[in-house]
């Protein structure tokens, strides 16, 4: 079967939503590159059910999530290289500022519970309304709610956020000073 | 991206339902005190929320930037021009 133009730009255009997900998900580029991959091969030899005009990221994201779960329990012992190749990627964006204070993020969102970082992503980062969320995760409504939720206060609360002070320029010179051993 | 609920939210996040897995929110603020009775609200200022947003988009966006990659691209291209059955 011939693969429509239409549907394979929609596909196109949610590829690099699609991979940061991934990144997020594994914690690992060439792990993430690979459910893309796979997602896509999989998307594709089943594009007769989805439904035109229909979520056209939803459903990819749906496809991945459910490979990487399946490939999670399979693989469990070998988790989160989170560390190495994502940092080594940020490396290459000189431009970033705050640099403490990316990296500081990025461990504590690594120290959240997977169902709780997975919604966190999708609804803060990826964009999804809590009801695609929740479609995307299996879940109701409420458990995506709850799960944000609770993301956010555990992220704060990691992040030793308590005011709008804490932001000021003087985060990451502080962060360093601490040695990042906080609690 | 589309935060327009968020912007909206006020100093405090209200969780409308309790999920059925007794997923039910901290009492505690987010310095860990507890915050009294008011089980269904959860203090997190709105500047706090902003900057937590502001962050994990930031994160999530750089490897957005990154665009397709040449392989997943030559990939969907093959896809689209042959006929018959897939990779």
């Amino acid at each position: 079967m011939k693969l429509d133009p239409a549907i394979r730009d929609q596909v196109l255009a949610t590829v690099p939503s699609l991979r940061a997900f991934a990144i997020s998900l594994s914690g690992n580029i060439d792990r993430a590159d690979d459910l893309v991959q796979e997602t896509l091969l999989r998307a594709l030899a089943h594009i007769d059910s989805f439904e035109p005009g229909t979520n056209m990221p939803a459903w990819l994201f749906t496809i991945l999530r459910n490979l990487f779960r399946s490939e999670y329990r399979k693989r469990r012992r070998e988790v989160e290289d989170a560390e190495g190749r994502y940092a080594d990627t940020l490396k290459s964006n000189p431009e970033q500022t705050g640099r403490v204070e990316f990296e500081e993020f990025r461990t504590a969102l690594n120290k959240l519970p997977a169902d709780q970082r997975e919604a966190l992503i999708l609804v803060g980062a990826s964009g999804f309304s809590y009801e695609d969320a929740a479609a995307i995760c299996g879940c109701a409504v409420g458990t995506i709610k709850s799960r944000v939720n609770r993301a956010r206060t555990r992220l704060a609360d990691l992040l030793s956020i308590d005011s709008v002070d804490d932001f000021g320029p003087d985060r990451a010179t502080r962060a360093v000073l601490a040695g990042g051993g906080r609690n | 991206m589309g935060d327009v609920t968020e912007m909206k939210s006020r100093k405090t996040v209200h969780i409308e339902t309790a999920a059925p897995n007794g997923e039910m929110p901290d009492t505690r603020d987010a310095m860990g005190r507890h915050i009294g009775t008011r089980k269904t609200e959860v203090r997190l200022g709105r500047e706090v929320q902003a900057r937590i947003g502001q962050q994990l988009r930031a994160m999530y966006d750089q490897v957005v930037k990154e665009g397709v990659p040449p392989h997943i691209a030559e990939l969907l291209r093959r896809l689209a021009e042959q006929d018959d059955g897939l990779a």
